[in-house]
């Protein structure tokens, strides 16, 4: 029970974390990491809801939640890599 | 049997992957995957309105672990909008494009329509999240579409931005999950107790669809984003992503927040709102080109969308029904109007070669077909009758006064003046100095307008028509259509 409110407690706190540095820092990298930070937390939070006991099997919705997201998460920053990769070209 | 709500979100998906494999074709492709789904929308439609509940439980699994699709009246009212105002972006783009980009843009505009029919037929908070995403993916790629710096630039903005909106609804789904064990609406609204829990969840989801929805002050990355797209994209980043958005706030908090949802929170988004048609209207008044206008003008338009719902949380329930008909009616008005004006400017400025106002004159002569169709689409933003925008107005200026919130008419009153004058001031255009040789800033000018056949100037014609006077001539049928079924 312990266990599961200290991975809850944290993915909150990563979320946080995630948000302030999106939203101070401004170079493409930093949030885009800041975005992934937040998505961790999340996810974080969905790990510690799938605990049910050790003798239970944990609730699977939860893991496939993470799982899709995982996957919309990638693709995202692979996009916003992309068009920011097509600005930095342009600077020079 | 024939699963109608799976083939209205499958049937674009499948042109999206047959346009990336046959990108010769995919021209063709698009355009008949767009003929489909929209046939099979309005054909899931039409069931809605002969009072059949549709609900289909993909592969065969049920509600609590299932991805279902629904659709009731509201669905059904967005959905119709959305695939008609689709299929005419469609038809315009067919010739818009060059096919270096064509073979980008079919794929990724299927997607777009994929996620959103998803959105309008989801029924569980996470299947809406990931219909979100890819609907903010989708739109962010074909907003950049032309490669140029500040294209790109706008877009990369209103990727993370939406990213950072998505993220924060996602927290409020698995706080949800968490607190109501559930994901699917219908069963998380009878879990759902006021308390800590909910209206944290309530703030998560609202906050993070807010911004999507570019509710004042979080308007800021739409217009840059919206004025840089392509011209059939605007129309639909403008006329639809946003009012996916939009549509999820309003399920959810008619739908889920009931309790949670008071007057309170409503005075809040009733005030932004406030905020929003005033400084839209004001900033669309002061643009100097065509599209950042129009962009603004959605600022605005969003505005009054969210005027309802300080009424809405006061209201009793017939006077609420005849508010939420008005709310819908607007906003698909406005999706209408807005679409058409948006590819209205683009063939202005394909005509031109640019779209700065007050030089738009030869080009507007040349297009008497464009020319009607923004003065239609002003006399829908403005709210002129019979614009469906005037029904909405009427009831919600109504209700103000009956309710005792009389502060809200001078907003509408206000917005409605400016939105007024940045409509004629477009329309001048097709008065003023035209196309005389010689004369001062004109002559030279009018030697390199591109000719525009005519058959691409149809869709927005039709879609202006739309808003005007079917949506304000023909509207009642609406309110019946969102009638509540009885508990």
């Amino acid at each position: 029970m312990i266990t599961q409110l200290v991975y809850g407690l944290a993915g909150i706190v990563l979320f946080l974390l995630g948000v302030w540095s999106f939203l101070v820092h401004d170079p493409l990298l930093r949030k885009l990491i800041a975005l992934n930070i937040m998505g961790a937390g999340v996810f974080h939070i969905l790990m510690a809801v799938a605990y049910r006991g050790l003798d239970a099997p944990p609730d699977p919705i939860p893991h496939a939640l993470v799982l899709t997201g995982i996957v919309v998460a990638v693709s995202a920053t692979a996009l916003a890599l992309t068009l920011g990769q097509r600005l930095e070209r342009r600077d020079d | 049997m024939i699963d109608w709500l799976a083939l209205t979100v499958a049937l674009p998906l499948l042109g999206a992957v047959f346009a990336v494999v046959l990108p010769t074709r995919a021209r063709g492709i698009g355009m008949a995957a767009a003929l489909l789904t929209t046939a099979m929308a309005l054909s899931v439609s039409v069931q809605v309105v002969q009072g059949i509940t549709l609900r289909s439980d993909l592969g065969g699994w049920g509600a609590p672990l299932g991805i279902g699709l629904q659709a009731d009246g509201l669905s059904a009212a967005l959905l119709v909008m959305a695939n008609l105002v689709a299929l005419g972006i469609s038809a315009y783009a067919l010739d818009y494009f060059d096919a270096g980009s064509r073979r980008h843009f079919w794929p990724l505009w299927l997607l777009l329509w994929t996620a959103l029919n998803g959105l309008f037929l989801a029924v569980d908070l996470f299947n809406i999240y990931v219909t979100l995403e890819l609907l903010g993916i989708s739109a962010a790629a074909l907003g950049a579409l032309t490669g140029r710096r500040e294209a790109v630039a706008a877009n990369l903005r209103y990727l993370l931005v939406g990213l950072l909106g998505s993220m924060t609804y996602l927290l409020g789904v698995a706080l949800a999950y968490t607190g109501l064990g559930t994901l699917d609406l219908g069963l998380a609204a009878q879990a759902l107790t006021p308390g800590p829990l909910a209206w944290t969840i309530f703030a998560l989801m609202l906050g993070g669809l807010l911004l999507k929805t570019a509710l004042f002050p979080l308007h800021f990355w739409l217009p840059p984003a919206h004025a840089q797209a392509p011209a059939p994209v605007s129309a639909a980043l403008s006329a639809l992503v946003v009012k996916a958005a939009f549509y999820l706030i309003l399920r959810l908090w008619l739908d889920l927040f009931g309790p949670v949802a008071g007057p309170a929170a409503g005075t809040l988004l009733g005030m932004l709102g406030a905020g929003g048609v005033v400084w839209g209207s004001w900033r669309a008044f002061r643009a100097e080109r065509l599209k950042l206008l129009a962009a603004y003008s959605t600022v605005a338009q969003v505005g009054y969308l969210f005027m309802f719902f300080p009424l809405m949380a006061a209201a009793a329930i017939p006077r609420r029904q005849e508010l939420f008909g008005a709310l819908v009616l607007l906003a698909l008005t406005h999706g209408f109007a807005k679409a058409g004006l948006f590819l209205s400017a683009g063939l202005l400025q394909k005509t031109a070669g640019h779209d700065r106002i007050a030089e738009l004159g030869p080009a507007t002569q040349s297009l008497p077909a464009v020319a009607f169709a923004i003065g239609f689409a002003g006399v829908a933003l403005i709210g002129l009758p019979p614009s469906g925008t005037f029904v909405a107005k009427w009831v919600l200026l109504s209700e103000s006064f009956a309710s005792g919130q009389w502060w809200w008419a001078p907003v509408v009153l206000a917005g409605t003046l400016l939105a007024a004058a940045y409509v004629f001031r477009l329309l001048a255009n097709a008065f003023g100095p035209g196309l005389q040789p010689g004369a001062a800033g004109g002559g030279d000018q009018s030697q390199c307008l591109v000719p525009i056949g005519r058959a691409v100037q149809a869709p927005a014609l039709l879609m202006t028509l739309i808003a005007v006077v079917l949506l304000g001539l023909g509207a009642e049928p609406l309110w019946t259509l969102l009638q509540e079924p009885p508990p």
